[in-house]
């Protein structure tokens, strides 16, 4: 087990680099961020100069990308163009979207995997289909659409909530945005924990323990459910780095200050330290999720071991 | 039975955080009403850091105006300058200049504003390590050659033009003569700075101290800022509430909706999708008055089939093509006027606005411009491109609208085209070093209202943002001529006489002016614009 959390974290290094590079280039194929700085005029050629020299923005890119990475460790990401720290930007913008991200999951889970049991127990039956209609409607329509709409009927119609979060972003204030956050992740869970369930119902360990006479919960929980998670906590491992990048649309929906918000605004100011920072940090995220799904996979299923 | 205790667990967790969130919806626009009621307003992040000489956009711009006053101020009405801070500006030769302060003025921090503030907050603007993006506005003051090089070192810190003489006296020399540059010190690079701005400039910069109506109370970089009146505020326009609480908007559509659901005071940005709708949810709530702002298409002069005196008819039948009427009400439901004239109407008619300018060539006529078009040789390249950024300011609209109406005159479906460009900063970087070949949206927002701003920085030989590199000798011979001119009448008529010579050469088609658009709940009153469009905060007043 400590050997394999170790080769993996060892692969994770070449992933980190390739990515970050990567993105490097990828920001800085868009051209020359100083040029927009100034508006629709054109910044002084003497000021030009010396933000690009400021920025690093003069050297060759390969230079670039080995200074930012060398900064990197020692835990400087580089100063946005509005003069802010980029850990600065990071230090509150993370927390925001881990909590959006936190409430998303719980929702996820909660809603996703108890409307999968309910289905996959009774496949067929009325509550089944009307489930699965409703999952399909919730993936076929858009995240900003499901958000637009829940902010005008909650918001302005109905004033249960506020249309938009304030910047603290509260846990409370999170709820509904969390909700349209996790709805498209929410309807796959419900579809995938009733495919499994449903699949497992029929298995020989669990007509065993419904021979041996264990109550029904037991069976369910213990038994069928227990098993039948696997592939859901792998799509669920792999969703936390999505949500936390793909957050922008619902973070601009409700006014959240959070990961979507400061990338949005710095692939628009073309602002390299920023984009690159925090897809940086997001990739660490990914790979750290991935890697607690694979640990968790012995613990759902004592048969899997690591070598 | 685990199993339970888990299910019980998760209901109640949703129970509590439904019953959060209902709790959540109240209303908390603290402060209470009258005089010392606080007015919520969205606002954007601003792109640079908050230092006067720094800040060349809007939103960094509306914090200034209710942190700073300098020597002189734009009425919020007609945009003429008056004597602020100022006592007299006086000069008997256009070059030199005399000034003397009030004697009553101080920061809030309770030190005095003197000549010197002012001297040293120009010479840090203008000096070239100091990377502000707005030095180019001290450009005409003696010395700014040596502080501010085009290229290279600057060779010293100061500019020799500025002499302090006592405490509420300096002079300015500049380096040509320019009789409208007192009204040029309403803008936000001239206000004086406290000590405390160089001493300890990051703690200055997350909570900026300034002379103006407002103090900072609490400034979040990127999500708000919280400003409260100064009751000690010297000037005459004391604030007329008790604070302005400023809240950066990821869109301005959840702004707009946060107004309709009663949750923010002022909304200073209507976004286009909403205008359609904005009649029937604000009434006469919603405001839409003319800005400092014109749009137009520019051309590339570097290019040797636009410089040529055929491609004047062409650039003339162009502008002919277009029909403004139509696109200024269907596609920006008349939040822009027809240009006719390159300056904008704020100006007012002694400030240079004259409507009409223009003449024919800006009067939409389909047989005419056909005529003109083919007579010019057509369009060079048979193909007109028209270069815009499509990641903000939803440029492609209106865009495919003119190049519809050029098609339509021209019978030929090819005849223009919209390129969009990824981002804006790219788009710029086009613009700016030349790479473009067709013609690109162009738009200039004024930084003082007086009509040379709307023309020598644009248009003169090798200005700072003539772009598309036009050069004219009898245009340029007539700004110098108007700046030197001592009688301010006299120089308006003078550079009326030059923008004429755009009417003759369309180095740029004037498109239309652009409006300021704003909405307001209705817990407040006495809600204007600005002529730069910024919402008159400190005459806001809460019910």
């Amino acid at each position: 087990m400590g050997r394999y959390v170790i080769r993996r974290l060892l692969q994770m290094i070449p992933v980190f680099f390739g990515t970050t590079l990567l993105i490097f280039l990828m920001v800085n194929v868009m051209g020359d961020p100083i040029a927009g700085l100034c508006g629709d005029r054109q910044c002084d050629p003497a000021t030009a100069a010396q933000l690009r020299t400021e920025f690093g923005l003069d050297k060759p890119v390969w230079q670039q990308y080995l200074t930012y990475m060398g900064h990197i460790f020692t835990g400087d990401f580089g100063t946005a163009f509005n003069g802010q720290e980029v850990t600065e930007l990071m230090a509150s913008a993370f927390p925001i979207t881990i909590r959006l991200t936190i409430v998303a999951i719980v929702f996820e889970i909660v809603i996703g995997i108890s409307l999968g049991v309910v289905t996959g127990l009774h496949r067929g039956r009325p509550v089944d289909t009307g489930v699965l209609i409703l999952t399909l409607v919730v993936i076929a329509v858009p995240t900003f659409v499901t958000g637009l709409l829940l902010q005008l009927l909650l918001g302005v119609e109905w004033g249960i909530i506020k249309p938009s979060v304030s910047p603290e972003a509260p846990l409370d204030e999170l709820i509904v945005p969390g909700l349209v956050l996790a709805s498209v992740s929410l309807a796959y869970v419900t579809r995938l924990t009733r495919t499994s369930i449903a699949e497992n119902a029929r298995s020989d360990y669990v007509r065993t323990a419904v021979a041996k006479g264990l109550p029904r919960r037991r069976v369910v929980v213990r038994h069928l459910l227990r098993n039948s998670l696997i592939p859901v906590v792998t799509f669920i491992g792999t969703d936390v780095g999505a949500l936390m990048g793909g957050a922008i649309v619902t973070e601009r929906i409700f006014n959240i200050h959070g990961v979507g918000y400061q990338l949005y605004q710095g692939i628009l100011r073309q602002n390299t330290q920023t984009v690159v920072g925090f897809v940086t940090v997001l990739v660490l995220v990914f790979l750290a999720a991935n890697l607690i799904v694979d640990l968790l996979y012995a613990v759902l299923d004592p048969r899997i071991r690591y070598a | 039975m685990r199993g339970a205790t888990h299910a019980r667990w998760a209901a109640c967790a949703v129970a509590v955080a439904l019953a959060a969130t209902a709790c959540g919806g109240g209303d908390d626009s603290g402060g209470g009403g009258g005089a010392d009621g606080i007015v919520s307003s969205s606002w954007g992040d601003p792109q640079n850091p908050l230092e006067p000489a720094n800040t060349n956009e809007v939103q960094g711009g509306k914090v200034l105006d209710m942190l700073f006053r300098g020597l002189v101020r734009y009425d919020p009405k007609t945009g003429e300058a008056e004597n602020e801070i100022a006592e007299k500006i006086e000069s008997t030769d256009s070059q030199n200049f005399t000034i003397t302060i009030k004697d009553n003025w101080t920061f809030s921090n309770g030190e005095k504003v003197t000549a010197q503030s002012f001297v040293d907050a120009w010479n840090y603007g203008a000096a070239l390590k100091n990377n502000q993006k707005n030095a180019y506005f001290f450009a005409y003051i003696d010395g700014y050659d040596a502080a501010h090089p085009e290229t290279g070192k600057a060779t010293t810190d100061t500019l020799s033009g500025l002499k302090v003489v006592n405490g509420t006296t300096f002079t300015v020399k500049l380096s040509q003569k320019f009789s409208l540059w007192p009204d040029t010190l309403g803008y936000a690079a001239f206000v004086p700075l406290p000590k405390t701005f160089y001493s300890d400039h990051d703690a200055w910069l997350s909570k900026p101290v300034g002379n103006g109506p407002y103090t900072v109370d609490s400034y979040a970089k990127g999500s708000s800022m919280n400003l409260r009146r100064w009751d000690d505020y010297p000037g005459t326009d004391k604030a007329q509430n008790g604070g302005i609480d400023l809240k950066v908007y990821t869109d301005n559509n959840t702004a707009y909706t946060d107004l309709t659901a009663g949750n923010l005071d002022l909304v200073d940005d209507v976004p286009a999708s909403q205008l359609k709708n904005v009649e029937a949810d604000l009434g006469d709530r919603y405001i839409n008055t003319p800005a400092g702002i014109i749009q137009t298409l520019a051309f590339p002069f570097y290019v040797k089939a636009w410089n040529t005196p055929d491609a004047v008819k062409v650039r003339q039948g162009l502008s002919m093509a277009i029909n403004r009427e139509q696109i200024t009400d269907q596609i920006f439901q008349k939040t822009r006027t027809p240009a006719s004239d390159w300056t904008s109407p704020v100006l007012g008619e002694d400030g240079g606005f004259k409507e009409g300018l223009c003449g024919d060539p800006c009067e939409y006529n389909k047989a005419e411009a056909k005529k003109l078009i083919e007579d010019g040789g057509g369009i060079p390249g048979g193909q007109l491109k028209i270069s815009y950024n499509a990641d903000t300011g939803s440029h492609k609209e209106w865009v495919d609208a003119v190049c519809n109406s050029i098609n339509n005159v021209m019978g030929n479906n090819e005849a223009c085209v919209g390129s969009p460009v990824g981002t804006f900063a790219d788009f710029r970087s086009q613009v700016s070093t030349q790479k473009l070949t067709g013609a690109w949206r162009a738009g200039w927002q004024m930084d003082y209202p007086l009509i040379q701003n709307f023309l020598q920085p644009l248009y003169y030989t090798n200005a700072p943002s003539n772009d598309g590199k036009w050069s004219n000798e009898e245009f340029d011979g007539l700004v110098n001529k108007a700046n030197a001119e001592t009688d301010k009448a006299t120089a308006v008529s003078t550079f009326q006489d030059a923008e004429k010579i755009l009417a003759e050469q369309m180095p740029v088609i004037p498109l239309w002016y652009q409006n300021g658009s704003a909405g307001y709940s209705d817990r407040v009153e006495n809600v204007a614009l600005n002529v730069f469009s910024v919402p008159v905060y400190d005459q806001i007043k809460v019910k």
